[in-house]
């Protein structure tokens, strides 16, 4: 599971790759955490292209960096979503909380 | 309805978390016999993790014990999925399959039971506070066209 993230001009965009799971998200949520608070982003893209895998353990993953960017009075968006994250996403109803593009 | 269970294996593997990728994989190979879609493989794959996920996070809060999952076909085309762990178990099961609620604090969403329900025909959870947890999924495999 990597994070590889991209800053510009206060939009962070994260790209996440592997699987996220509960074995790998605790690394992700520290790595997110750290880009969070070195770089202040006004705007956050994560960008899952990249995931083979995910269950609910991606919605707190996702969760977690939109309460900080609400926080920060930012916004958060998730583009790229693979169709098996998009099913469990859309099992949980998260396109209530979280704009998926 | 009982049907005649046609192939049958049980793993037992300690609960790290490094083992959820492992029990996902064996459920989605043993699977593969039923000839399912992607979907329905990956929907196996999920559940697979949720399920052993629960028992890794929360049957055996400050130690490493045993998790086993058994799986099942049956000769009706379905697939049933046994996790059971011998740990603190759930004191109120209601509650925990509450969506969005969970005893796992700020790192866990609370999601594990509303995904299995809406990826699994069936759910059924058994608990013992002290005892231990087991949870009985099944899911239907649809016979596709031409399959032998």
């Amino acid at each position: 599971m990597a994070v590889s993230c991209i800053s510009d001009q206060r939009a962070l965009t994260a790209t996440l790759s592997g699987e996220l799971d509960h074995h790998a998200a605790k690394h992700i949520m520290s790595q997110l955490d750290g880009q969070i608070d070195r770089e202040l982003p006004r705007q956050l893209t994560i960008d899952m292209g990249g995931i083979s895998f995910m269950d609910s353990s991606g919605i707190a993953v996702l969760l977690r960096a939109h309460r900080q960017m609400c926080r920060l009075e930012g916004e958060l968006r998730v583009v790229n979503v693979p169709p098996q994250a998009k099913r469990v996403f859309q099992a949980a109803g998260l396109s209530r909380v979280i704009r998926f593009e | 309805m009982r049907t005649k269970a046609e192939n049958f294996v049980s793993l037992d593997f300690p609960s790290r978390s490094a083992n959820e990728g492992f029990a996902r994989t064996a459920a989605a190979c043993f699977a593969a016999q039923l000839d399912p879609t992607l979907e329905e493989l990956n929907d196996i794959k999920t559940a697979v993790s949720e399920a052993v996920t629960n028992a890794i996070v929360h049957a055996y809060p400050d130690t490493i014990g045993k998790v086993c999952m058994k799986l099942r076909i049956h000769s009706d085309n379905s697939l049933e999925i046994v996790v059971r762990d011998w740990g603190v178990g759930i004191a109120d099961m209601e509650q925990a399959r509450t969506p969005m609620f969970t005893t796992g604090g700020e790192e866990r969403a609370g999601m594990g039971f509303t995904i299995m329900e809406s990826f699994m025909d069936t759910l059924r959870l058994r608990s013992v506070p002290g005892k231990g947890t087991t949870v009985t999924m099944r899911r239907k495999i649809s016979r596709r066209v031409g399959a032998k």
